[in-house]
């Protein structure tokens, strides 16, 4: 007997308007009598009406993963699996997107095909870590979801305390502001770890992002442990022929009033036959007149990417945004790359040694100070780290001498370099 | 009994995928070489490669959590009007790309008619970047697919128009981790009820150490309830954070209606000019009201019209108020600015105004 699609009256008027519905696609699913997951999303519909009405969530975890991996999926049990029992395991597969996200038709249908056999046949593009969400699968179809997946070229994402999924923009492949390849820093780093993703040993998260510019388009900054943002260190490259045009075209104040002086370090001036006056010195290469000017201005020659670390939402010490642990560095060669397989490896591993249970290394930081953290990652201090040096009087500085030493040296060494 | 036929399948350990056997051929020829890029319309970019070759891509809102019959829709639309490859934004919009301009308008026509909004480029809003809430989450406030189905009904004129002064990045998130992330608006649950706590399960179900940690203001502690080991908390204390509910789902903080919502303001991403924020609290104690959350509806156009009526080009919400000073943002979206606005946690104190820079 088909069994009955719940009345779900409030999700219902989620139904109407001109933004695509994700009830009705609920609806579909519910409705592909025959099929193998229909009965599941009834009663996920139901449950999830059930959720409208009484304002609760009704979801709690567990333990489910599949053969050789401690992560991954996300469990889901009902609490209410009495009233709504085929969807009583709804749990996720989080799956790792190929770097940029980019896919082809082929693939999208291959998964349709895989998560209509084996799951509810519901998929979000994408969570906010990332990954491809694979969302509603009972648990003995887990493992043969998993397989059917990994056929075809991809694999389980992070959960837990772990390493995480990871994000790049598009950068490289379509974004002439890119300033380092982003997939191969992305497939670089987290494909060196994967044992960390897949097998939950850290003290809490650890998440990598990958954006190509100051725009920063994965959010890495708020968002990431470790944030590689693309830069350069050479002058910006300026088309005066283009910049004419631009000032022709969208006129002098205009240009002044949204390029000149939204400059946030007064780097930029307009000449009197309106071509474009850099202060490269002064400027921080944040985008900002790059974006608007897009055919005018672009990034230099000498890219690579500054590292920040230590972002994070609230939990538990309140919000922290990376900041700056590596100025600049090269990303070019493959010797560049491995460096930054080399600082991602110190990083972990740092973050394994030091962090207490349930710590980011934001938190970690904020904990032992960024002097000491420098010092456990071998990193050489830099003004660049700091909007400006301490303001408290609460220092020893008996040693002072020696540490100024110290910096004589590493300038030295570093013009000696040049 | 049956013998068990096959032992398990041993995972190939693939990792990231490689994304150029996906990636549109010219986005493979041309990686590393784009020249400049313009925006024919809203919801369209054109990009120019060094050599010359030009690629158009067309971007289109999704509800993200989508059905397989949806996903094949958009896989037949990119087959047919596209060239077969696509790729999703951070913000789950779904972009086609094309070699030639004149597949642009047959594109946007096919997705409009199939109730994909093509936009979201430019100084438009984009979609809703959200959690997963009541559909999927274990400690969900609120159902943020909900909330953004409403709000992104309301907004579609302005993610298929780019008439903002800059672009807006709205957020929300189902519990006070935010997942959802920063914001030029943010819609977050705010939760207004110390936890309400089964003592016969605590020992059972948490690690009662680890849940003492997690508290951000030292309230909760071990005790003894009718001969069994569990946790009280100390009320007065007690933020209300939600922080000790994920280790410990017998201290449930939710409930029909003390989960409220709040709305902030002023997060930012990019570098481009100032430098990136955090976004700041407007007001709280909205209802959670579904399914269609019209109080946070209301608040949330008072504060996007104000900015679209307001701001000056290229300034971002945060950017915004940082020069027309707190004072006018709250006089003008008529909304009380209270004690609760002032940051008394840790480090708050640099939140405060030590200047006599005072907007009049």
């Amino acid at each position: 007997m088909t069994k009955k699609t719940p009345d779900t009256k409030l999700l219902d008027e989620l139904e109407d308007g001109p933004w695509p519905s994700f009830v009705t696609g609920l609806k579909r699913l519910a409705n592909d009598d025959g099929k193998p997951y229909a009965n599941m999303m009834k009663d996920l519909m139901g449950q999830l009406e059930h959720s409208y009405e009484t304002r609760r969530g009704y979801w709690k975890g567990g333990t489910v993963s599949v053969f050789g991996y401690g992560g991954g999926i996300i469990p889901r049990f009902s609490e209410v699996a009495e009233k709504f029992p085929d969807s009583k395991e709804f749990h996720t597969l989080r799956v790792q997107p190929p770097a940029g996200m980019h896919y082809d038709t082929d693939v999208l249908r291959k998964m349709c095909d895989i998560w209509e056999e084996h799951g509810s046949g519901l998929i979000a593009f994408h969570g906010q870590s990332g990954d491809i969400m694979f969302q509603g699968c009972s648990t003995d179809n887990t493992q043969a979801a998993f397989d059917a997946l990994n056929e075809i070229g991809f694999d389980l994402g992070g959960a837990g305390p772990a390493l995480r999924t990871s994000m790049s923009c598009v950068g490289h492949a379509r974004c002439e502001q890119s300033c380092y390849d982003e997939v191969r820093a992305h497939r670089t780093v987290i494909n060196a770890f994967l044992d960390e993703m897949h097998r939950p040993a850290l003290p809490y998260k650890f998440k990598f992002k990958f954006s190509g510019c100051a725009n920063d388009c994965v959010n890495a900054i708020h968002r990431a442990d470790m944030a590689v943002i693309g830069t350069w260190r050479d002058d910006m490259k300026v088309n005066q022929d283009e910049v004419k045009k631009y000032v022709a075209e969208a006129g002098r104040k205009y240009t002044i009033d949204n390029v000149i002086t939204r400059c946030p370090t007064n780097a930029l001036s307009l000449n009197d036959d309106d071509t474009l006056d850099v202060d490269n010195e002064s400027c921080v290469r944040c985008m900002h007149c790059i974006n608007v000017m897009t055919k005018a201005l672009s990034p230099g020659d000498d890219r690579g990417a500054s590292i920040l670390v230590g972002g994070k939402r609230s939990l538990k010490i309140g919000d922290q945004m990376g900041s700056v642990i590596i100025p600049f560095m090269k990303l070019e060669s493959d010797e560049d790359f491995e460096k930054l397989e080399e600082l991602s490896e110190t990083m972990i591993e740092f973050f394994a040694d030091n962090a207490l249970e349930h710590e980011r290394i934001g938190e970690c930081i904020d904990r032992i100070g960024l002097p000491a953290f420098l010092e456990g990652i071998g990193v050489e201090i830099d003004p660049n780290m700091i909007n400006h040096p301490r303001t408290n009087s609460y220092v020893r500085t008996d040693d002072w001498d020696a540490e100024a030493e110290k910096w004589r040296e590493r300038q030295a060494a570093r013009h000696a370099a040049e | 009994m049956n013998e068990i036929k096959t032992t398990p399948r041993r995972a190939v350990e693939t990792g990231v995928p490689d994304p150029f056997p996906y990636m549109h051929p010219l986005m493979v020829k041309n990686y590393g070489n784009w020249d400049w890029h313009d925006r024919l319309r809203p919801g369209v970019l054109h990009h120019v490669a060094k050599n010359g070759d030009e690629i158009w891509t067309v971007r289109a809102g999704t509800q993200r959590q989508m059905d397989v019959h949806t996903i094949r829709k958009l896989c037949d639309i990119g087959d047919q009007f596209a060239e077969g490859h696509v790729r999703f934004t951070t913000r789950s919009n779904i972009e086609f790309m094309v070699s030639t301009v004149d597949k642009v308008e047959p594109l946007i026509e096919k997705l409009t008619a199939e109730g994909f909004p093509v936009g979201g480029t430019g100084n438009s809003v984009s979609m809703i970047s959200h959690t997963q809430g009541w559909l999927h989450c274990d400690i969900p406030g609120t159902d943020a697919s909900g909330v953004v189905k409403s709000l992104m009904d309301k907004l579609h004129k302005e993610f298929i128009t780019e008439e903002m002064p800059n672009r807006v990045r709205i957020t929300t998130s189902c519990c006070q981790i935010n997942c959802g992330g920063q914001g030029d608006i943010a819609i977050n649950v705010q939760y207004t009820k110390p936890p309400v706590i089964n003592h016969d399960l605590v020992a059972n179900v948490c690690e009662r150490p680890a849940v003492v940690a997690r508290c951000p203001v030292a309230a909760i502690r071990p005790a003894m309830v009718n001969g069994k080991a569990t946790l009280e908390v100390d009320e007065k204390k007690c933020i209300c954070c939600g922080a000790c509910y994920p280790p410990c789902p017998p201290m449930q903080i939710n409930s029909d209606d003390s989960t409220k919502l709040a709305i902030w303001v002023g997060g930012k991403h990019s570098n481009a000019r100032s430098k990136p924020t955090f976004h700041k609290l407007v007001v709280a104690n909205l209802p959670n009201n579904p399914p269609r959350w019209p109080e946070v509806e209301e608040v949330v156009m008072k504060i996007l019209y104000a900015y679209k009526d307001n701001a000056r080009h290229f300034e971002r919400v945060g950017e915004w108020i940082e020069r027309i000073g707190w004072p006018k943002f709250f006089e003008l979206i008529d909304n009380p600015f209270t004690r609760h606005h002032i940051d008394d946690f840790r480090g708050g104190r640099s939140s405060l105004n030590q200047s006599t820079h005072i907007h009049f």
